[in-house]
């Protein structure tokens, strides 16, 4: 009986492997793609256009010198056109799959017929080739990109299962999670979210008087009145403008060989101040753009201009003047797309965009705006600039003590000194050339200030000018700016935007995951005058804003990257945002506002170990500042581009040689070594303990205040447990190594406490304990 | 072979996600009509079966690369391309036949005569290879037969910060990763305990340019990618030491604590970054000890001291640097890059060149022996060289006795030993004058794509993509030298 039943499954198997070979299950055995279903219906910009920029546009995409077979498939009406090289064929027949050429070409087998070619070692998998399939099937209907579209305000969905929501935005986060069927996360608690706000709106953590205050107040005032307490302080400017700078490539250097000291600082301190007086995003931008151009402009408005000022200018003899020249402006024009348009128009500098429709000449007319700066490549090499303490190339404005005591107040200038500040003119009219390969010295043919039409078109209303060009970005039918910095915002509060790629909103860029909740955004912004105080509460007031940042076993599981807004994001802070907070908690942070950076602790001789020599400018070697000025807040830290503060560096902080506009957050193992033994921290936790002792030294909850201290929360009774017998465990090691703790306390300029030095030391290695906790450095 | 920015490099969260994204799009397509998760469509449009990274594309000859970086552009007609003709026709003009309007920067752009200039330095065959040496390296020289001098490298920079950001990231404009950074992203590291590109500096006392950390920046990379510049003295990674009055064993139980109140929180908040910060704590306290375990070089016997110079004992020397090189090599990193500034004359060419020569003569030759010694030269890569040439030509006043030379990106001479090049090779010719490639060049993206191809590693191929652009160290150029192949 057996024996049947094993021939019975032995014919069994082979019959279905017969099958199976018959049917060709065995050869699709390796392709993971063959069971993905297709959408119901193919949307060209969502699902077709990535595919075919990504393997079809370096050959047929608006790079006119790179296409071949006069083939450009990224515009609708040559996709459609008649082949040049195959009469009476077409790349694309709206409903014929099998009569489209490039259809044919992308299925094909034979190895002189396939596309994309072999060599470009590009490739669609099944899925794709079946996506472009159904797309033509149902009429292969272009859109322009997404992006150049006019952001709309769709009527707010609506979901009648749930009545989870506060505001507009959760209507389009909810039905997303309908639609997956996630359920979105409770409210977070007062605590938790005070303290997300604060490190939101100021960078720094809630005061523990603030927090306790806030939470004597009737439920529904708490949040409200958090988010005016935050926004009120100066210290909103300074956050705001920390994130600023990475995009201005701000910097206390001129950057390049020699890298000597500059005087850009009035500027960053206008930042702050516009920040807080909460200058509208659009006179915001115009006036960093064109100040000096507006009607009697006065001398806040040309300050601001700084802001085209802030990229590298080389101090080393021998540079070609012109090469250097036009590589500021290219470095404006760059700026001004990744970090104001979101576009990285620096591809189209040396040819046509491979992806974007920005054409080589759509670039050298944005780049012409930027050209009548009546500046030199080289002012003075840096040996010169050390001599006669230069600190800043022509055109420049000469701040005294007497203009900053009027409009200027806010420049926080010592008596009696007075600064130059590199600031915008247009008195050098020149006329601009595409440059060939982007080279200064092969200039073709000439163009004028221009941009492109695909965007938006220029009004010949406007001036041809920076103002002009000012006016096109906050014109409200410019499909980008809003758009652009609604994003920005959003991934500010959310760690990342809802285009993952905020420099990027071009055919390459991420999609945006939910295009109508940014497209909403963008217009309510504007509608409300591009007030940023106003986005920020409109978000914060969001449940989406408000939820707990928990990672859910199901959420782990079906939407582990948080892309559809299940939870509150959980992020390292930047190492800013972790210097300024263990200083605030520890007590010892200087809240003065603006002035010329300081320099704070700083490994000694990293300076001179690569500077060029003794002789050349004015930061050569690091002399540490002392007093108060150790603990500014880290946006005054002294910013130098050839070796950057290491404390912020580690944290991922750019060199600011360009605009950037999004850090990593990385994890890594010199992170953990700056947190143990920086002596910034150290000294913090040293503080700590010793005013903690000398105010209280035999209270039993001392460990436990501290905590609270430090994470705005409660500590459980493990947590308290764990911590405090650290603690005591450290006191009793310390009274027997007298001598290690009196060293160990010895840390730090600021002045010693009279205080046990074996109870110091336990506390300020408990301090240190939590300072080094994931939860402190990360914003919950 | 190809990986987004965005997507974490944590082979688990790769998996992680892949499934994810599978998933999501079996549930999406559920959702009649709707746009849904956009992004996940794209993240399919990955080649699942591409290859992970950390695997080369073909057996590597080299597993290492110590790049000894001359920085500041020494002269190759006071180094190793000898020509004659300089001291026939001594203080005549250039023949514009040769320049070809060469554009010049504007330290001798304003001179109206370019008078040939010939070397005040000898010049030697040496080895059955018959390769010209100048006497400037007489250690060097002994190793001729061992090392392959390319005298056909050019570049399109004529100022130094352009020209090193070129060599070092294969582009002139800053941004792009750095050559270090990406064979650590493409073959990721041989030892856990230590960084996969590391970093040493020196400089000698002739004229010197600045370095900066952009120069070991890995750009759009992940930063664990980064170089870690190694320092001399007592704290050679940065926040590496303990502050006094902390024993290792008292460091050993903070560390305890903090990971139990981490392992505590993350049940809290089920958030894997923080399983990751507690891996990265540990790794920290293991390098506490591993580098100044590598850096400590008091074991060393006496012969390897007398082997690469007296130097060697004293920190912060280019022979203790080259001596550290063959240690990280030991000790599995990947790209080890020392600089060694102070190669940039102007002017005083001839004495400034001799202590230059004089720091890193001996140690670039001890370097080279000591690593055949131990076996290891096959599988390591030695290059020696500047980020471009000098002038045939006087800088400035006319004066054989006291001369300097400007910056010249047509020609310059490096030289290469083992990791699967072929030794005692005389590459690549200039001209009788020594101003123009004639035979076999080498441009800085094929030199790349030599480097990258003794390592295992095709350069069309270590791809990644950063703002909707597949990037390269070789960008769009380069191709394999294959005579140099071993």
């Amino acid at each position: 009986m057996k024996h049947k039943i094993t021939l019975f499954v032995i014919l069994g198997l082979i019959i279905t492997l017969l099958y199976a070979f018959k049917t060709g299950i065995f050869s699709n055995l390796s392709d993971d793609y063959a069971g993905m279903e297709l959408p119901e219906v193919v949307d060209y910009n969502f699902h077709i256009k990535p595919v075919l920029s990504d393997n079809c546009y370096t050959c047929h995409g608006p790079d006119a010198n790179k296409r071949k077979a006069n083939l450009r498939l990224d515009l609708e009406e040559s996709a459609f056109e008649e082949l040049k090289e195959s009469p009476g064929q077409y790349a694309f027949v709206a409903g014929k799959p099998n009569r489209s050429k490039a259809y044919y070409h992308i299925t094909a087998d034979d190895p002189n017929e396939i596309m994309p070619p072999s060599d470009s070692k590009l490739s669609l998998n099944s899925y794709e080739k079946r996506l472009i399939k159904k797309w033509i099937e149902q009429g292969a209907k272009f859109e322009k990109h997404w992006a150049f579209l006019p952001p709309q305000k769709k009527e707010l969905p609506k979901v009648e299962t749930s009545d989870w929501g506060q505001n507009e935005i959760d209507g389009f986060v909810l039905k997303k999670l309908v639609e997956n069927s996630i359920q979105p996360s409770e409210r977070t608690s007062n605590e938790t979210l005070i303290r997300r706000i604060s490190l939101d709106l100021t960078g720094l953590p809630p005061q523990i008087e603030q927090v306790k205050e806030l939470l004597a107040l009737p439920g529904e005032e708490i949040i409200p009145k958090a988010i005016d307490l935050f926004l009120s302080t100066p210290a909103y400017g300074e956050r705001m403008t920390q994130s600023w700078l990475d995009l201005a490539r701000y910097a206390d250097s001129h950057g390049y060989q020699d890298d000597s000291y500059r005087t850009m600082w009035p500027w960053r301190d206008w930042v702050i101040h516009a920040f807080n007086k909460n200058l509208p995003y659009d006179e915001f931008l115009t006036w960093q753009l064109a100040g000096d151009l507006l009607p009697n402009a006065n001398s806040e408005q040309i300050l601001a201009t700084g802001f085209n000022r802030n990229h590298p200018i080389t101090q080393e003899g021998g540079v070609i003047q012109e090469e250097y020249r036009t590589n500021y402006v290219l470095d404006r024009t760059n700026t001004l797309g990744k970090g104001i348009l979101g576009l990285t128009l620096e591809c189209a500098r040396c040819h046509d965009h491979k992806y974007d429709a920005i054409s080589q000449e759509n670039y050298f007319e944005f780049f012409s705006f930027f050209n009548q700066v009546n500046e030199k490549g080289l002012q003075m090499d840096a040996v010169q600039a050390k001599n006669q303490k230069f600190f800043a190339d022509p055109p420049y404005i000469t701040l005294t003590a007497n203009e900053v005591d009027g409009i200027l107040d806010f420049v926080n200038l010592d008596k009696g000194k007075k600064v130059n500040v590199m600031v915008m003119n247009d008195s050098a009219p020149r006329t601009a050339f595409i440059l060939n390969r982007g080279e200064y010295d092969q200039p073709t043919d000439s163009v004028i200030p221009n941009t492109p039409e695909i965007i938006y078109p220029f009004s010949e209303e406007l001036p041809r000018n920076r103002l002009g060009l000012a006016k096109w970005i906050t014109d409200k039918n410019n499909p980008l700016t809003a758009r652009v910095y609604v994003n920005r915002i959003w991934g500010m509060l959310f760690g990342s935007g809802l285009v993952e790629t905020s420099e990027d909103f071009g055919v390459q860029g991420s999609l945006p995951t939910h295009p109508e909740l940014l497209d909403w955004l963008a217009v309510d912004f504007m509608e409300h005058d591009w007030d940023i105080q106003y986005l920020l509460k409109k978000i914060m007031f969001s449940a989406t804003y408000q939820q707990k940042s928990e990672l859910r076993p199901d959420l782990i599981k079906s939407d582990s990257e948080n892309k559809l807004l299940a939870r509150a994001p959980r992020f390292r802070m930047s190492g800013e945002m972790i210097r300024d907070y263990i200083l605030a908690t520890s007590g010892l942070l200087n809240t003065e506002v603006g002035g010329p950076s300081v320099k704070p602790y700083q490994p000694p001789g990293l300076w001179a170990e690569t500077n060029a020599g003794e002789n050349r400018g004015v930061l050569t070697n690091y002399v540490q500042d002392g007093g108060d000025d150790l603990y500014r807040r880290s946006l005054y830290t002294l910013w130098k581009r050839t070796l950057p503060p290491p404390s912020m560096t580690i944290f991922d902080a750019p060199t600011r040689d360009f605009c950037e506009v999004r850090r990593q957050k990385t994890n890594t193992p010199l992170q953990a070594l700056a947190l143990q033994n920086d002596i910034q921290v150290l000294e913090a936790a040293r503080v700590l303990a010793q005013r903690t002792l000398a105010d209280k030294a035999d209270d039993p909850d001392i460990v436990k205040n501290m905590f609270q201290r430090i994470l705005v929360r409660s500590p459980n009774e493990e947590e308290l447990m764990t911590l405090n017998n650290y603690y005591y465990d450290a006191v009793k090691l310390y009274v027997d190594a007298f001598e290690d703790a009196k060293k160990l306390v010895s840390i730090g300029e600021y002045e010693q406490l009279e205080v046990d030095p074996a109870k110091t030391a336990a506390l300020m290695l408990t301090a240190q304990v939590i300072y080094n906790l994931d939860e402190t450095i990360t914003k919950e | 072979m190809e990986k987004d920015k965005n997507k974490s490099e944590n082979p688990l969260k790769v998996n992680r996600r892949h499934f994810f994204s599978q998933l999501s799009v079996g549930i999406g397509s559920l959702a009649l009509g709707s746009l849904l998760i956009p992004d996940l469509f794209k993240g399919t449009t990955e080649n699942p079966l591409s290859q992970p990274l950390g695997i080369p594309h073909y057996a590597p000859k080299a597993k290492r690369i110590i790049y000894l970086f001359q920085a500041g552009a020494p002269s190759q007609l006071e180094t190793f391309d000898y020509k004659p003709i300089l001291r026939k026709r001594m203080g005549e003009d250039l023949p514009e036949s040769i320049r070809k309007g060469q554009r010049l920067t504007n330290m001798t752009a304003n001179q109206d005569k370019f008078p040939l200039m010939p070397p005040k330095v000898g010049f030697k065959q040496h080895g059955e290879s018959q390769t010209w040496i100048s006497d400037f390296f007489p250690h060097i020289a002994k190793i001729a037969d061992d090392i392959t001098v390319v005298r056909s490298m050019h570049t399109e920079a004529i100022n130094h910060d352009p020209a090193i950001t070129f060599l070092q990231t294969g582009s002139q404009i800053s941004g792009r990763p750095s050559m270090g950074s990406w064979l650590s992203y493409g073959l990721g590291s041989e030892n856990k305990n230590l960084p996969s590109f590391v970093v040493l500096t020196s400089r000698g006392k002739g004229n010197s340019q600045g370095l900066y950390s952009k120069l070991w920046s890995s750009g759009f990379l992940d930063s664990k990618h980064q170089g870690v510049l190694l320092r001399s003295g007592k704290d050679p990674v940065l926040y590496l030491n303990d502050p006094e009055g902390l024993s290792r064993s008292d460091k050993r139980h903070l560390l305890d604590h903090v990971s139990s109140l981490n392992k505590l929180h993350h049940v809290e908040t089920g958030d894997d970054e923080i399983e990751s910060r507690i891996a990265q704590y540990e790794m920290a306290y293991r390098m506490q000890m591993s580098v100044p375990d590598v850096m400590d070089i008091s074991k060393e016997p006496q012969s390897i001291i007398d082997l690469y110079g007296e130097g060697c004992q004293v920190p912060g020397t280019y022979a203790a640097n080259a001596l550290q090189a063959r240690r990280l090599a030991e000790n599995g990193v990947r790209f080890i890059q020392l600089y060694h500034q102070g190669w940039d004359q102007h002017g005083n060419l001839h004495n400034e060149m001799a202590g230059q020569a004089k720091d890193v003569d001996q140690a670039s030759a001890a370097l080279v022996l000591d690593l055949k010694q131990r076996g290891m030269l096959d599988d390591t890569l030695v290059v020696w060289g500047g980020e471009f040439g000098r002038g045939n030509y006087a800088q400035g006043k006319f004066d054989p006795e006291n001369y300097g030379r400007d910056h010249h990106p047509k020609a310059f001479s490096i030289w290469m030993a083992g990791g699967g090049i072929k030794p005692g090779l005389n590459y690549g010719q200039t001209d009788e004058f020594g101003y123009n490639v004639v035979e076999n060049p080498v441009h800085i993206n094929d030199f790349h794509a030599t480097l990258m191809h003794t390592m295992g590693l095709d350069h069309e191929q270590l791809i990644y993509k950063y703002q909707g652009r597949r990037f390269r160290l070789t960008d769009v150029a380069g191709n394999v030298i294959k005579d140099l192949l071993a």
